[in-house]
């Protein structure tokens, strides 16, 4: 074997190891720790994408000394080493970029449990990606979502705690809908293993037992899903959680957590149920409507928005949406679009949480009025924010274009289900310019006298002379564009991950 | 008027309902969980039945558990054997679970002084002592005239209550038991411990820094640990952990030692969530 393919294994298992020895360093020392060790996950990572990218097949991988179903066991293959590698990624950038605004926030001797909660994050993520089990998922489940939790509550006042456990109570509804998913689907095929349900799925459908038992237990799996990545009618956690947190915790929660779910979700889909058997049940249809009500009350709530960080989360909320519908169109061109859409919108998101930081915290407001004219005094974030705001409303040469162009062009050929995709992603796409180049506009607004004085005596631009934002901030630029750019080969791997996914 | 909205701690948090859709959401969210129960029940009803020997559950996954699980994980408990050999990556990741929980709550409750002084003058601050930089939090370490009955009857059952822990922690797998059941056990002994004899006399025994050192080792022992076995066991290597004879207390490789890190994990949690929630630290 490869020593080539422990490397999943050992990055799970280095994101929990940094963890347990976090919790007794110092604020300084855990932070370089978790830098090391997420630069090295990313790093294991790429090699993994890169070896199985060349060999173009998927492997196992015992998590003991027992061959699963007995023991546990993860599987690799291109699209599991993209997606482990987009959060590494992004952890690793968002932690970086927002050194600073980690260490305005969180109370100096806690910041060491801030960086505990980031990597335990990162591995059940990791772990989530990797996993062949789904009850291992639904461990990997658990720890992101109390790992969320802590990353709202961490920034300590009043308002996060409260936010913090209403996201508490929502999510658990999820993992609770979830589990109960998984031990209905047990009872029904006697495994919890993504292959051997597979086969013994085919086997209850070609039977035609079970029949409404099992569309009700997809539907517990799919709606615990929903409701922990934030799918329109379960959204309402969303703004406050990504409004108030930290920034760092907003573009992780909004760009890693939540897709991470959306990505098990994935698998499940394809590679668990299997996408024949899924579009039997309906299922999709729930997704690809829900999908596009999001799409388009996520934009307009954007828009009636008067708080800046809150505008940004209800985006989120329509690019979620977004997904849902590529999910829901049901043809594999869909599916990629809608994972091509998760690291293009993980990419943009957490870029534009980390350089809003900069108006925030610097002239010591928060609403979308408060932005006039600060484009002048703050060039550098003010550039890289519009950068973000171009690509997510799909401007071209950006991540945010490709995405919506794949979206559009997975949805022809569906009969009436096309125009609906075709004009809710028009309208979206409207919406969205509306609401995000207004900030642009208003960040370069010329000044009055009025608004002279009041910019000038604004906060410096600390952040600037922070080397570690600039660098974090300018990489998820460069992200972006590598997305909206390379974006071809990006769509092969995905193709080809999700060929040999099932 | 935005801004009016935003200081008024009523709407402190968003999508606050108010008037009318008020009685729109209740009878919706009813008539929710009145579908939601009929859905669930219709599943239940049609359901295989339980203990039917032709149920898809009852197959070779069960059956290698049964039959082999004593031969190849040395542990005459089944259970432990199943959770911390056969599948020990989803129990160590539930060993985080409750990790990642306690971190949570340190965020949320833990009371930090600014600086080192301010540290060592909240420790000084016990039973009545105040000015300090802690004053409006002071009522955290009050501590009630510790109770006569309550501390004669702790001194009877603590020990009892540890050895027991203990006992269940040590032969799980030889017994029913283990790490889970026998550290919640023992964390409500130190509870019980806490609570009659007041924070003075239970820092003695077990204070912050122990906890950590505690929980810090434990964890780090699951991990290396069983990071050594996965590691041997996917590349098909010898692992060189002895089984020993089966029944017997140092037997069933590393599931003893896994069992013990479990409980000293558990045992901690439950002691400190009772401590921060008490005053602030542990």
């Amino acid at each position: 074997m490869d020593f080539i393919k422990n490397f999943p294994f050992f990055s799970i298992m280095l994101c929990m190891f940094c963890a347990i020895v976090n919790s007794v360093l110092g604020r300084r020392a855990s932070k370089y720790m978790t830098r090391i060790v997420l630069g090295s996950v990313m790093c294991l990572s790429a090699a993994v994408l890169y070896y199985t990218i060349k060999s173009g097949s998927a492997y196992v991988y015992y998590m003991g000394h027992f061959p699963a179903p007995w023991g546990n066991e993860i599987r690799f293959g291109c699209l599991e080493a993209l997606f482990s590698l987009f959060v590494s990624v992004i952890a690793f950038l968002s932690t970086v970029a927002g050194t600073k605004a980690v260490e305005d926030d969180v109370e100096d001797k806690k910041e060491n449990l801030f960086y505990i909660l980031v990597c335990l994050m990162t591995s059940s993520l990791l772990a989530m990606s990797y996993t062949n089990d789904l009850f291992t998922g639904y461990v990997f489940i658990e720890i992101n979502t109390i790992a969320g939790c802590g990353l709202i509550m961490v920034r300590q006042i009043g308002k996060t705690t409260v936010t913090a456990i209403r996201y508490m109570v929502i999510s658990i509804l999820g993992s609770g809908l979830f589990l109960m998913g998984v031990t209905l689907l047990y009872t029904l095929t006697g495994h919890l293993l993504m292959s051997n349900i597979k086969e013994a799925v085919v086997s209850i459908t070609e039977s035609g037992e079970y029949r409404v038992q099992f569309t009700i237990v997809i539907g517990l799996m799919m709606v615990g899903l929903a409701i922990k990545s934030g799918l329109f009618p379960f959204h309402l956690w969303i703004p406050d959680a990504y409004g108030q947190s930290n920034v760092v915790s907003s573009s992780l929660l909004s760009s890693t957590v939540s897709k991470g779910y959306i990505f098990l979700l994935i698998k499940i889909f394809v590679r668990t149920i299997g996408f024949d058997v899924i579009k039997t049940t309906g299922v999709l249809y729930i997704c690809f409507t829900l999908g596009i009500v999001a799409m388009i009350l996520g934009s307009v709530m954007a828009l009636h928005e008067h708080s800046f960080r809150r505008m940004i989360a209800y985006s989120s909320i329509a690019q979620i949406g977004y997904i849902y519908m590529g999910i829901g169109l049901g043809t594999a061109a869909g599916v990629a679009a809608a994972i091509f859409h998760i690291f293009a919108h993980g990419a943009t998101k957490s870029l534009l949480f980390i350089s809003s930081s900069e108006f925030t915290e610097g002239s010591h407001s928060k609403t979308i009025d408060d932005l006039k004219g600060l484009g002048h005094k703050y060039r550098f974030s003010a550039f890289c924010y519009s950068v973000g705001a171009f690509s997510i409303v799909g401007f071209p040469l950006l991540a945010g274009f490709v995405s919506k162009l794949l979206l559009g062009g997975a949805a022809i050929g569906h009969g009436p289900m096309q125009w609906i995709a075709l004009l809710a992603l028009a309208i979206s796409t409207i919406l969205n310019a509306i609401y995000f180049l207004k900030t642009v506009i208003y960040l370069y607004i010329p000044l009055d006298a009025e608004h002279t004085g009041k910019v000038s005596d604004m906060v410096p631009e600390y952040r600037m002379n922070c080397k570690e934002y600039v660098f974090g901030v300018l990489m998820l630029v460069v992200i972006n564009l590598v997305l909206g750019l390379a974006s071809g080969s990006i769509i092969d791997v995905i193709n080809n991950g999700l060929e040999i996914f099932s | 008027m935005k801004k009016e909205r935003e200081n008024d701690p009523q709407n402190i948090i968003s999508g606050k309902i108010s008037g009318k859709l008020k009685s729109v959401y209740r009878v919706s969210a009813l008539v929710l969980a009145v579908l939601l129960f009929f859905m669930l029940a219709t599943v239940m009803i049609g359901m295989p039945d339980i203990g039917n020997k032709n149920n898809p559950d009852n197959n070779e996954v069960a059956k290698r558990y049964i039959e082999n699980g004593l031969e190849e994980t040395g542990a005459v408990n089944i259970v432990s054997g199943m959770i911390l050999d056969y599948r020990a990556f989803d129990t160590f990741g539930e060993s985080c679970v409750l990790f990642a929980a306690t971190i949570c709550v340190m965020i949320m409750l833990r009371i930090d002084g600014q600086t080192k002084e301010d540290d060592e003058e909240a420790q000084k601050v016990t039973f009545g002592i105040r000015q300090s930089a802690f004053s409006k939090i002071d009522s955290r370490n009050y501590e009630p005239e510790n109770d006569s009955i309550l501390k004669k009857s702790a001194i009877l059952i603590v020990p009892l209550i540890l050895i027991f822990g203990l006992y269940v922690i040590l032969n799980g797998h030889i017994s029913p038991g283990g790490g889970f059941s026998g550290g919640a056990i023992l964390g409500a002994g130190l509870i019980l411990f806490l609570s009659a004899f007041g924070f003075s006399t239970a820092e003695k025994v077990l204070n912050a820094k122990t906890v950590k050192i505690i929980t810090l080792v434990s964890l780090l022992v699951y991990c290396l640990a069983k990071s050594y076995s996965f590691f041997t066991g996917a590349n098909h290597l010898e692992s060189g952990i002895p089984l020993g004879t089966p029944g017997a207390i140092l037997s069933s490789g590393l599931i003893l030692v896994l069992n013990i890190c479990v409980g000293m994990v558990v045992a901690c949690t439950m002691y400190s969530f009772y401590a921060l929630v008490r005053r602030g630290r542990i």
